[in-house]
């Protein structure tokens, strides 16, 4: 396994001398590695468990593995992918607008289901990892994850959890409810995708949201609202609970 | 097009500016999303369906590269999500309780969000829109 990737750094090392290849490299590999993911989730039947950016991720850190590659360095090469993430999230701002008459018909509703989500995801992420004996740490760095990552780390460093944890946390929930949010709540009989929407965006954040984007621009907008609000709202009640639960 | 792209940017600054400004808990993006919802939504009760696409920024460009950019929302998440192989060795010793509760966790927000929107919600349901338009409904 050692030599293997030995020869892969050399290789990788010999042709990739300039940054700027090496810049390019990753982008292609990135953008290539996600393509074939979202062709292969579409061959599926468009399966919301074939996850294409679980896909990438798993294959990418594989291949930082493979060629000897630290993640910083990866990072910098494909900093512009997730400068991008700004603009976008407020492109969601469009389907937002798009569906307003929606949104302030069902704003009481949305507002209850918001503080359920809310106290929900954070309770019950602080509650399963302290009964099943993880650590003080895990257990805080669990309580924001269901935020958009840049508050949670906001949160986590307030109440003493550990960032680069909350952001693991943050994204694999995303993905989790990516995978398995619209068949969960297909079979319980929830169809109303101002529901499927506004519940990606509280549980999941922005992955989720991503997945329920593709779907309906109405699941959009609400995942766009969900998001948004959660934030505020989780960041609000975190130290509350947490005066409650640990006293 | 660089109008359209100018837009989300500015909307973005200007989010992050408040945010810095304010101190405000919400990252400057989202304040840019909202700010922008609210300046298309003033944009529009005074303007005409008609006249939309001459002269101001709630452009047709503007629809198709939000409609672009959030087609594709998902890859922009894997350069952070590659960030989870330095955390490895933590996510490993803690593997149990995390699994569980990560997973357990997201199912119930997502049930009871939906659960209470479900019921709390008494006009009929919005249209479904489910036929496959190849990823790109929005």
């Amino acid at each position: 396994m050692h030599t293997i990737s030995h020869v892969f750094h050399q290789i990788y090392a010999r042709f990739l001398p300039e940054p700027n290849m090496e810049s390019l490299f990753w982008l292609s590999l990135t953008l290539a590695v996600f393509a074939v993911g979202v062709r292969l989730q579409i061959r599926l039947g468009r399966a919301p468990w074939a996850n294409p950016v679980l896909f990438a991720i798993g294959f990418v850190a594989l291949a930082l593995v493979a060629t000897e590659t630290p993640y910083a360095k990866y990072f910098e090469s494909v900093k512009i992918i997730n400068f991008l993430l700004g603009p976008a999230t407020v492109a969601l701002a469009i389907p937002l607008a798009d569906s307003i008459r929606l949104v302030t018909r069902s704003l009481p509703a949305m507002t209850l289901a918001l503080l359920a989500g809310s106290v929900t995801s954070v309770v019950s992420g602080i509650l399963i990892v302290m009964l099943l004996g993880g650590s003080h740490e895990v257990a805080l760095s669990m309580a924001p994850k269901a935020v958009t990552t840049p508050i949670a780390i906001a949160i986590t460093t307030q109440i003493g959890g550990i960032p680069a944890l909350t952001a693991a946390f943050a994204i694999l929930g995303g993905i989790i409810a990516a995978m398995i949010g619209e068949a969960t709540l297909r079979r319980m009989g929830i169809t109303d995708w101002r529901a499927h929407g506004l519940a990606a965006g509280i549980a999941g954040s922005g992955i989720a949201a991503a997945q329920v984007a593709q779907r309906d621009p109405v699941g959009a907008a609400f995942a766009a609202l969900g998001i948004g609000l959660n934030g505020l709202v989780t960041a609000l009640i975190v130290p509350l609970i947490l005066y409650f639960i640990a006293g | 097009m660089p109008e359209a792209f100018l837009t989300l940017i500015l909307f973005q600054l200007l989010g992050s500016a408040l945010q810095m400004v304010l101190h405000l808990p919400v990252p400057g993006p989202v304040i840019g999303m909202f700010l922008l919802a609210a300046a298309l939504l003033w944009k529009r009760k005074r303007t005409q369906p008609a006249d939309r696409a001459v002269s101001s920024f709630d452009s047709p460009a503007l629809s198709s590269l939000s409609r672009a950019l959030i087609a594709c929302l998902g890859l922009l998440f894997v350069p952070a999500g590659v960030g989870l192989v330095t955390q490895l060795p933590v996510l490993a010793a803690n593997a149990l309780p995390i699994a569980a509760a990560l997973f357990g966790s997201t199912v119930l927000g997502l049930m009871v969000t939906a659960f209470v929107m479900h019921k709390a919600t008494h006009d009929g349901p919005a249209p479904e829109r489910i036929p496959d338009t190849g990823g790109q409904v929005l």
